[in-house]
């Protein structure tokens, strides 16, 4: 079974999203870091990057896979999370205090194409 | 197999050489040259003395499982008995010694070797032209699909650059592809494994530039469609590309041509028997059917006539294919091992090489089908797929893996299968036992099967550890790729 | 009748199909639609015993002519020390697959390493794959790689002193992959510095690829280049011949992103042009867009140190359509081949291969100036062993002359120029009696 986190926003491709006033804290679920297993790697934007929802804005690596990350809004990312650089298996341990971006949201009213916690526990519940 | 610790930095000590040149007579050195231009600091290379050095690499070989060592079931990958004749040849001097730019009168013996290695391919390919540039079966491939989109550029279609592989297909197909420029789009298997032509039909139009495929397929299923899959995507103004990664189960048997296919690379490695070399150096050539043999890549070798009306041969640039793939003919010594072979088997042997890795493949199935998995149990051609162990039997060899039974394998010295390959299945086991494999081997190595499948059920903490026996046991990759170490520091 | 690689008896046969169910081996083709089996024969030769191939290969190899060779263009005609043909011929190395299965490929996988920490030492950059196919596809490779490297820039500038056989590959990879290159021509023999620093300022470029040595055989001076690159956000990529690396400045020090070239010059024999050895290394940041196979250290379920493929995420049987390349071999044996030459030598023996070659390369050139017959192409510039003078005789005649009598040397570079080469094969009399030959009338 996979931890959801309350208060926290969620696309189908497994990110989640906190919302504080115009930025938005993204990570992963943990959902996602069980399905990619040990991750090994994770391909961040840098500073200034712009992202757009729905497309890709870097990678996760395990051993005997990859999957890209999608943006779940638009906008700026303001930072990185560097820790991730020298540990990505912090993904694993806890997804949800370590977060990979922050962005500066273009377009605040895309978040409510995301879903809460729980429409993403029934989206996770159908998936299964 | 004995573990070795040392890596040949570790036997260096400055002061020692392993090598013997003359000494320097000339008036000038390197040392003439402007510091500019000059290192400053010699590079980290060892110095060892010849004896140290011969014996560190013997005892690296000792670490290593090759055909010659044992039987090597390893799915697609076709690793036959290499046969010694061919290393003999290719290192005949008076082919080892020439320049590739030395003039055609002088390297009239290499030529042949090219034209007639090509002659034979297009005999057992049922194609017309071949190049033996490509360096490997993925650059065949690739050099396959710059042909395709060549002819349709020729034609002023510049429009079609999608291209069909199915989902079972190799990660290399669609990653040609993506080289090549193309963009690829899936078709789905149907639960056999092959090609859904009602899934295929809807996606022939004329952004399409062709279709690549296998046949057999990845489960060494033969596509008994093919015939139809063909008229189909050549009505719709496409091409058929076939990968030769299967070619051993057909070889002397069914033809890529006779079935439709335009364009097509071999794996002289797999199927022609030149050795593997622990990943190379291979050869993929590359054969067309007959509209397409002016679009071969430069340079080729070309037979015509001199002024006393003998066969010569000459080396010549073709303008209208796709260019230069490769710094000159192909990797010339592969090409060499390859003719040999095909001179031993000969036209009687070669139509037995498809049947008798067939006849090996069915066998060894139907001596284990009833320990593992398989999804689909009909006849197969060289090579084909468990699903893993029959599960709940006994009920306590539910978490042996794939992974386990390949690893206790190894204890049991034999080489791997493929596992986890292709991704139709959770726990794919890929079997290719090949045509110079002994009853007595086979029955050697299902016998080790049935054991580990029994040990799956008595002793799964066995499985689980295995494998006990090799110099190394299950390497920790996760932290390989968190913390790479991809070179010897001195500290 | 037998057949040397076919084990199998008739009774062998006769019980396989038995418990298989099937009544002949042609019935193993029963789901072949008919129409697709073939019947004919096939056009090639009755099968020949191995006397009768090594007689037939004798005669091919007689109707090819050994040569002296003075040339080089991309393929160069070093010594081969005896001791990597023993230990390359050791079936554990030749007959084994790509090192998946790392428990019983620990061979495989620590020559790669070591080969790795080789190729990175003598370029001067922090990693190196484990080969690629040959030098001109590595700078394919490396075209692509700095476009995946720069996010969405997508031109590539290319010196016109590069050989003609890599800009060729690198100018048909790129118009199939859709990469736009521009080469910009030379100046004076080399890289045109100030024409590739102003295409630079366009801002949309991705890399510039120039040769170490280039295709005259000129040591190039990169002074400021890797300033301007950086600058312009593009990657400087350096073609090296790695052998010249033992003495000449590396591309770590000229501040290369990416070393690509052939390592044919590591003591692997001419062999008509093949198999021979790409290489590809890079800087630390990049090695994630490298393409091709690494290897990595590590520690196994017991603690001892062993290794293993390593960073596969990037390799297209992970990643298929967006892995960094197709390519999912390299030239491993050939790469063996490197290791045992490397360590053979060593950085006191891959010196005096340079300076054997140098010595003799600069007395065949000013041999050649003093019969008066050539003049120098490009004065007071620097070279190592390859060098191009303009003949005074049609460069024809020139060439038909040597080679009737045992040389081969003087290979156009149009525009009436010719290039030599000398390693430290050739001895003073070889390089005096080629002197003599064209002095004859």
């Amino acid at each position: 079974m996979s931890r959801i986190m309350d208060g926290l926003l969620y696309s189908e491709s497994h990110e989640w999203v906190k919302v504080d006033g115009d930025t938005a804290t993204i990570g992963i679920t943990d959902f996602a870091q069980k399905s990619m297993g040990n991750i090994v790697y994770v391909d961040m934007p840098e500073e200034d990057d712009e992202v757009s929802q729905n497309e890709e804005f870097g990678a996760l690596e395990s051993v005997k896979a990859a999957s890209d990350l999608y943006a779940p809004v638009s906008g700026t990312v303001t930072e990185t999370n560097s820790e991730l650089d020298d540990e990505p298996g912090l993904l694993n341990s806890d997804p949800y205090s370590n977060w990979i971006i922050k962005v500066r949201m273009s377009d605040p009213a895309e978040t409510e194409a995301l879903m809460d916690a729980a429409a993403y526990e029934a989206f996770l519940a159908a998936q299964a | 197999m004995r573990y070795y610790d040392k890596l040949i930095f570790e036997l260096s000590k400055p002061g020692r050489q392993g090598w013997s040149l003359p000494e320097n007579r000339w008036k000038e050195s390197t040392d003439d040259l402007p510091d500019g231009l000059k290192r400053t600091t010699p590079p980290l290379l060892p110095q060892v003395s010849e004896p140290d050095v011969v014996r560190h690499y013997v005892n690296l070989s000792d670490m290593n499982f090759g055909v010659d060592t044992g039987f090597y079931p390893l799915g697609s990958c076709t690793m036959k008995y290499n046969p010694k004749i061919g290393e003999e040849t290719a290192s005949h001097p008076g082919f080892a010694s020439l320049h590739p730019l030395q003039p055609a009168e002088t390297v009239q013996g290499a030529m042949e070797v090219h034209a007639e290695l090509s002659r034979c391919l297009c005999s057992l390919t049922g194609m017309s032209a071949f190049t033996l540039n490509p360096f490997a079966g993925a650059h065949g491939e690739l050099t396959g699909l710059m042909i395709m989109r060549q002819y349709h550029i020729s034609k002023g279609d510049m429009k079609r650059t999608r291209i069909i592989v199915p989902d079972s297909a190799h990660g290399t197909n669609p990653a040609s592809a993506a080289v090549c420029g193309l963009q690829v789009v899936e078709v789905k298997s149907t639960p056999e494994g092959l090609i859904d032509i009602n899934d295929l039909k809807p996606l022939l139009d004329d952004s399409v530039a062709g279709i690549m495929m296998t046949n057999p397929n990845t489960l060494g299923l033969f596509e008994t469609e093919i015939k139809e899959i063909a008229s189909s995507v050549h009505a719709a103004g496409g091409l058929l590309y076939y990968d030769g990664a299967n070619m051993n189960a057909l070889l002397g048997k069914v033809r890529p041509g006779d079935m439709g296919f335009d364009i097509m690379h071999l794996n002289l490695h797999k199927t022609f028997s030149t050795p593997h070399g622990g990943g190379g150096p291979g050869a993929g050539p590359v054969g067309v059917a007959p509209h397409l043999a002016g679009l071969l890549p430069s340079p080729a070798v070309r037979k015509i006539k001199n002024a006393q009306g003998e066969d010569i041969y000459e080396m010549v640039e073709n303008p209208d294919g796709p260019g230069r793939i490769s710094g000159f003919a192909g990797n010339f010594g592969v090409l060499m091992k390859a003719y040999a072979y095909i001179l031993s088997l000969g036209r009687e042997n070669v139509k037995k090489v498809g049947p008798y890795s067939v006849l090996a493949a069915n066998y060894v199935k139907e001596s284990l089908k009833d320990r593992y998995r398989l999804p689909v149990d009909s006849l197969c051609k060289h090579e084909f797929v468990f699903d893993g162990l029959i599960r709940g039997n006994a009920g306590t060899d539910s978490e042996v893996t794939t992974l386990d039974v390949a690893k206790r394998l190894l204890d049991c010295g034999f080489h791997a299968p493929t596992i986890y390959f292709p991704l139709l299945f959770h726990q794919s086991i890929m079997i290719e036992p090949t045509e110079t494999e002994s009853k007595e081997t086979l029955d050697a190595f299902i016998q080790a099967m049935r054991t580990i499948a029994d040990e799956a059920v008595s002793r799964p903490e066995l499985l689980k550890s295995a494998p006990h026996n090799t110099p190394v046991r299950r390497p920790d990759e996760t932290l390989a790729a968190t913390r790479p170490v991809l070179r010897y520091r001195a500290d | 009748m037998g057949f040397a690689y076919f084990p199998h008896t008739d009774e062998d046969i006769r019980e396989m199909l038995g418990r298989i169910g099937s009544a002949s081996l042609d019935d193993l083709y029963s789901d072949v639609p008919e129409d697709v089996i073939y019947k004919g024969d096939f056009d090639i030769p009755n099968a020949m015993s191995e006397m009768e191939i090594r007689r037939k290969f004798a005669d091919m190899a007689g109707k090819n002519v050994r040569l002296k060779i003075f040339a080089g263009g991309g393929a160069y005609d070093h010594y081969s020390p005896a001791a990597i043909q023993s230990v390359i011929s050791r079936s554990e190395f030749l007959t084994s697959y790509t090192p998946y299965q790392a428990e019983v490929s620990q061979g495989t996988l620590r020559y790669i390493f070591e080969f790795q920490s080789m190729m990175a030492g003598l370029t001067g950059m922090d990693c190196a794959n484990a080969s690629m196919y040959d030098g001109p596809t590595s700078a394919a490779e490396a075209a692509m790689m700095s476009t995946a490297c720069t996010k969405k820039k997508k031109r590539v500038l290319l010196s016109g002193t590069l050989l003609p056989q890599v800009l060729d590959v690198v100018r048909t990879y790129a118009r199939f992959h859709g990469i736009e290159v521009m080469t910009v021509p030379g100046l004076d023999g080399v890289s045109d510095m100030a024409a590739m620093e102003k295409e630079l300022q366009s801002g949309d470029v991705a890399g510039v690829m120039v040769p170490g040595i280039n295709r005259f055989g000129i040591i190039e001076n990169f002074e400021g280049l890797s300033d301007a690159v950086h600058s312009a956000k593009a990657l400087l990529i350096i073609y090296s011949d790695p052998s010249s690396l033992a003495v000449i400045k590396t591309p770590g020090e000229w501040g290369a992103d990416i070393v690509c070239g052939e390592a044919q010059t590591l003591g692997i024999p001419l062999s008509f042009g093949g198999p021979y050895l790409g290489f590809l290394c890079c800087r630390k940041e990049f090695v994630r867009k490298m393409p091709g196979r690494i290897a990595g250290e590590t520690t196994d379920a017991d603690g001892k140190r062993c290794y293993v493929l390593t960073l596969q995420a990037r390799e297209q049987h992970i990643r298929r359509e967006k892995a960094t390349s197709n390519i999912c071999s390299n030239q491993s044996l050939m790469a063996l081949y490197a290791a045992v030459y490397l360590s053979l030598m060593g950085p006191s023996g891959l010196k005096r291969v340079n300076d054997l070659s140098y010595g003799g390369a600069h007395y065949l050139h000013s041999e050649l100036l003093k019969t008066g017959l050539f003049s120098d192409a490009f004065p007071g510039r620097k070279f190592l062993k390859e060098f191009a003078v303009v003949p005074a005789i049609p460069v024809k005649e020139l060439q038909d002359r040597l080679v009737r009598n045992g040389y081969f040397g003087a290979l156009s570079c149009g525009d009436g120029i010719v290039t030599f080469c000398v390693t430290e094969k050739r001895t003073k009399e070889e390089i005096d009696g080629l002197i003599s030959v064209i002095r004859r009338k």
